[in-house]
């Protein structure tokens, strides 16, 4: 996946008081590194059989994601299931709008999480605002400040939609475009330059792991 | 309910009684009085409960309605105390010694309105946003839309329809002609 390896410099962590600063990671993310193409291919194979979503609800759309857990839709059919770390997990659903303050906690938690990393954003919140397009708290695109894989657009999807994106995903995951993570780490300012730009009191780690 | 009316009128100027419905009233009473009178109406007349307080932005008048809801459980009637401050100087009592719990409901109008109540635990805490350094977002003249305009990044190609207008084009097409 990766083009060029370079090696980027520490990060600055301003956020954090001075004595804390040598207590957290100052390397920013690196890209993946691809293994050779066979092995790559069942690597791809086995992650998109194990989609290991991450426990946190964001927005509305977490709700939906019940019908799916239980015996009516039963998403373990399809090898997903919820895990309460995002050290466990590799796909991160973003169930709809996202204030400020869940970004924060989002990008905390889409760091944290173990590459290859994938994105779900569930509803037309995360996609261009939805109805709260005029909200002086909630951001309106989240793919200005994460990478997103799979897009399911309404106001709620159904769980029908939810299975048909994870679908999606695990076609993406199998052809080996799941270039979020590496697009995260290739663009790493851009995004971080995004995600202070609205979280105004950021008081953590430029990069979370 | 009468000697009620006329005690509070007598002692702390209250007028404006209605009944709003059964077991349902309002009041009025001027801010320099508004702590004195709940607490009048706390020990003596049976109101020990405070069930919410919070704040009404009258952008036309220029003030801040505050509102006091109460409740006497013996007798199964709630009373609204209504007071009202100026929006250019929102600053009012604090009434944490009343009822502890008014400390949550005072921190938030103070987020949300900028109303001050000084000496009040924690007021000047941020409470349900985090790291905001807008104006108080709940006031009236706040323009949340330019706000969210000049701060979140937006998608190109939003559009919007009017919903009646758009069903009308999609389910009866033939109609339109
Ligand atoms: S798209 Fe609709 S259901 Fe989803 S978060 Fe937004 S308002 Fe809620």
């Amino acid at each position: 996946m990766s083009d060029k390896h370079s090696i980027p410099g520490p990060l600055a962590n301003e956020g954090l008081p001075l004595a804390e600063r040598g207590l957290f990671c100052d390397a920013p993310p690196r890209q993946y590194q691809r293994a050779n193409k066979i092995t790559e291919a069942f690597w791809n194979w086995a992650r998109a059989q194990s989609l290991w979503i991450l426990g946190f609800g964001t927005g509305c759309g977490a709700i939906e994601l019940r019908p799916l857990m239980t015996s009516r839709f039963d998403m373990y059919r399809y090898g997903i299931q919820p895990r309460p770390t995002p050290r466990q997990s590799s796909v991160f659903v973003i169930g709809g709008y996202a204030s400020v303050k869940t970004l924060k906690r989002i990008v905390r938690s889409y760091e944290q999480m173990m590459g290859p990393k994938f994105v779900v954003a569930l509803g037309s919140c995360t996609i261009n605002g939805g109805m709260y397009w005029d909200s002086y708290n909630t951001i309106k695109r989240i793919d200005q400040y994460i990478p997103v894989d799979v897009y399911i657009a309404g106001c709620m999807p159904r769980p029908e939609a939810l299975l048909a994106g994870f679908q999606e995903l695990k076609r993406i995951i199998r052809a080996g475009r799941g270039e979020g993570q590496n697009e995260y780490a290739r663009k790493f300012e851009w995004y971080k330059a995004n995600q202070k730009q609205v979280i105004k009191d950021w008081n953590m780690p430029d990069y979370n792991w | 309910m009468k000697e009620l009316i006329t005690s509070l009128a007598n002692r702390y100027g209250v007028r404006d009684w209605k009944d709003l419905k059964a077991g349902q009233a309002a009041c009025f009473v001027d801010s320099g009085r508004l702590r004195d009178c709940l607490r009048w109406l706390r020990d003596e007349a049976g109101y020990a409960h405070l069930s919410f307080a919070t704040a009404i932005d009258q952008l036309e008048r220029g003030v801040f309605t505050l509102t006091y809801a109460l409740r006497n459980h013996e007798r199964g009637h709630s009373l609204l105390v209504h007071s009202e401050i100026d929006r250019t100087r929102p600053v009012v009592d604090s009434i944490h010694r009343l009822w502890a719990q008014a400390w949550t409901y005072q921190r938030e109008m103070k987020e949300w309105y900028g109303i001050d109540f000084p000496g009040s635990p924690r007021v000047d805490e941020e409470f349900v946003l985090e790291g905001w350094q807008g104006p108080p977002m709940m006031r009236r003249d706040f323009d949340s839309l330019a706000y969210s305009d000049a701060t979140y990044a937006e998608r190109p190609g939003r559009a919007s329809s009017d919903p009646a207008e758009h069903m009308k084009r999609e389910l009866y097409p033939e109609e339109q002609a």
